[in-house]
């Protein structure tokens, strides 16, 4: 019986758990945007920030106190609940999703259990993709309510883009959930522990998804920058052609809603990646029970550093896709080689569980 | 949980209204939007959690980002009453009224309060909608993909003779 003190032990749990998650976001979107000027800098032989703090450590700190006194400027004529309504959906729901992803096993604690997760839901990897499906509305309306030519164009393009690729992430984590059988992330990750096992063998490798789906990671991957608008696939505000597209016309903190938003989203995808094909928590563990609690969630982190760092390199490496390419590269190549790979798993899967 | 129903109920009701009154295309499109996500909680609420999802997923995040694109794709604006809105407006709310009255005099004495099912004995994980959808409802699924395979068809078709 579920007795008051359980409820509110619970609800305490959830709160704290919540503030320290947003914390952290916070502080990793804030020195995000320094690792991504500091590495792209290297890779262009530059030096990046440096002034402020060592190596330019406080900078994201003198980046949002410029957002916080800059002048916010609404067009006179745009529709203003439009315009006010779009930073706040994007911003919203990019931190929603977050709530969500297991970031590592949990612990005892007096007899009660701690799990490293605000919820666990039991459709949650479904949760994740209906937010991010909504995060289209962030961008489209804010080209559209902007009532400017260059911001209705990046809104028109990105949701082309989206509702393109939307259709490729889902197709390609198909195979996953067919070799994991459940929605739950928690389910997801506790399928992949231990080592790979060929034909009762122990590789020694680990049991990680990214084995077993290689094509189905590639298109993942793939499907998720497009979907987070990264490099190559930023049209909707390509700088050259667009003037920033959908928020050319937002200033201050409504501009920095959106920038937080995409680098949210940005944390999300590799933190999807990291739970879905390469074993989540799971790695070497070792040395006393507080190391054993809370290296499970170093090792998170480590891989969606990983992540993160690769989608700054593939900004310092790669050229914009055209828009045209772009659309082809969608539905021509990736839709088609998801199929396959959905055809390819059933197959196999069905191979393998035949007496 | 009631008050929530409740609320969410007289959310969905409110902007399906608003849907109708708007004369901006725009606010009607995310006024739909928001009895989407509306109807999305109350499925929640009858531990129907995988439903909830592919209601916010199809509907609000597939749908009606097409219908969104599409209104700002053409640009429209603030929508002039024609000659007939008169009309509508005389004859729409009675007929409305009436439509209303007939579904909930229906309702009320084909089902009573007693002969619903507790929503928790209903299975409504993805396995067991799987199931259904491949089993007892198979020739249903697969004449409803060959409907929307057509429809494909159609829009190649219509799109190909525009240029």
């Amino acid at each position: 019986m579920a007795t008051f003190s359980d409820t509110g032990f619970l609800l305490v749990v959830t709160l704290l758990k919540i503030a320290v998650v947003l914390l952290v976001l916070l502080t990793t979107i804030a020195y995000l945007t320094w690792l991504e000027r500091k590495v792209v800098a290297h890779i262009q032989a530059r030096w990046g920030p440096y002034l402020v703090g060592p190596h330019g450590l406080l900078q994201p700190l003198a980046d949002g106190v410029k957002f916080l006194f800059k002048e916010d400027i609404v067009p006179l004529e745009a529709d203003r609940a439009v315009y006010w309504l779009a930073p706040f959906i994007g911003f919203t729901l990019a931190f929603l999703s977050i709530a969500v992803i297991p970031f590592g096993e949990g612990f005892t604690f007096y007899g009660r259990t701690i799990t490293f997760q605000i919820t666990d839901l039991n459709v949650g990897l479904l949760f994740v993709f209906a937010v991010t499906s909504l995060g289209v509305y962030s961008i489209a309306l804010a080209g559209w309510g902007s009532n400017s030519k260059y911001p209705l164009f990046g809104g028109l393009r990105s949701s082309a883009q989206m509702i393109s690729y939307e259709l490729a992430l889902g197709l390609a984590v198909v195979g996953v959930l067919m070799i994991s059988g459940t929605l739950s992330l928690r389910g997801i990750v506790e399928g992949q522990s231990g080592f790979l096992h060929v034909h009762g063998v122990n590789t020694f490798l680990p049991n990680w998804n990214v084995l077993k789906q290689p094509l189905g990671f590639l298109l993942y991957f793939t499907a998720a920058v497009a979907e987070t608008n990264r490099v190559p696939f930023d049209l909707p505000e390509g700088e050259t052609e667009l003037v920033g597209g959908f928020h050319t016309e937002y200033s201050s903190l409504k501009f920095a809603m959106f920038f937080m938003a995409e680098y949210a989203n940005m944390v999300t995808v590799s933190c999807l990646a990291t739970l879905l094909f390469f074993g989540g928590w799971h790695g070497p563990v070792f040395g006393p029970v507080v190391l054993r609690v809370f290296l499970p969630v170093f090792w998170f982190c480590l891989k969606v550093f990983g992540f993160l760092f690769f989608y700054i390199w593939m900004r310092g490496t790669l050229p914009r896709f055209r828009y045209d390419q772009l659309m082809a590269f969608g539905w021509k190549f990736l839709l088609p080689l998801g199929l396959l790979n959905v055809l390819g798993t059933s197959l196999v899967l069905a191979w393998l569980s035949s007496p | 949980m009631d008050v929530l129903f409740y609320i969410c109920a007289a959310l969905a009701v409110l902007a399906a209204l608003n849907v109708v009154l708007q004369r901006t295309p725009v606010y009607s499109a995310l006024s739909l939007i928001v009895v989407m996500c509306a109807l999305a909680v109350v499925y929640l609420l009858l531990d129907a959690e995988f439903m909830a999802v592919i209601q916010v997923i199809v509907y609000a995040g597939a749908v009606m980002v097409l219908f969104v694109f599409v209104i700002m794709l053409l640009n429209a604006g603030r929508e002039t009453p024609g000659q007939h809105s008169q009309l509508a407006r005389w004859l729409g709310v009675p007929l409305v009224a009436a439509l209303l009255l007939e579904v909930l005099t229906v309702v009320w004495t084909q089902f009573p309060a007693e002969s619903f099912a507790p929503a928790a004995a209903l299975d409504a994980g993805p396995k067991a909608i799987g199931q259904r959808l491949f089993q007892v409802y198979v020739l249903p699924f697969e004449v409803t993909s060959i409907l929307i395979l057509v429809a494909i068809l159609g829009a190649v078709v219509l799109a190909k003779k525009e240029t």
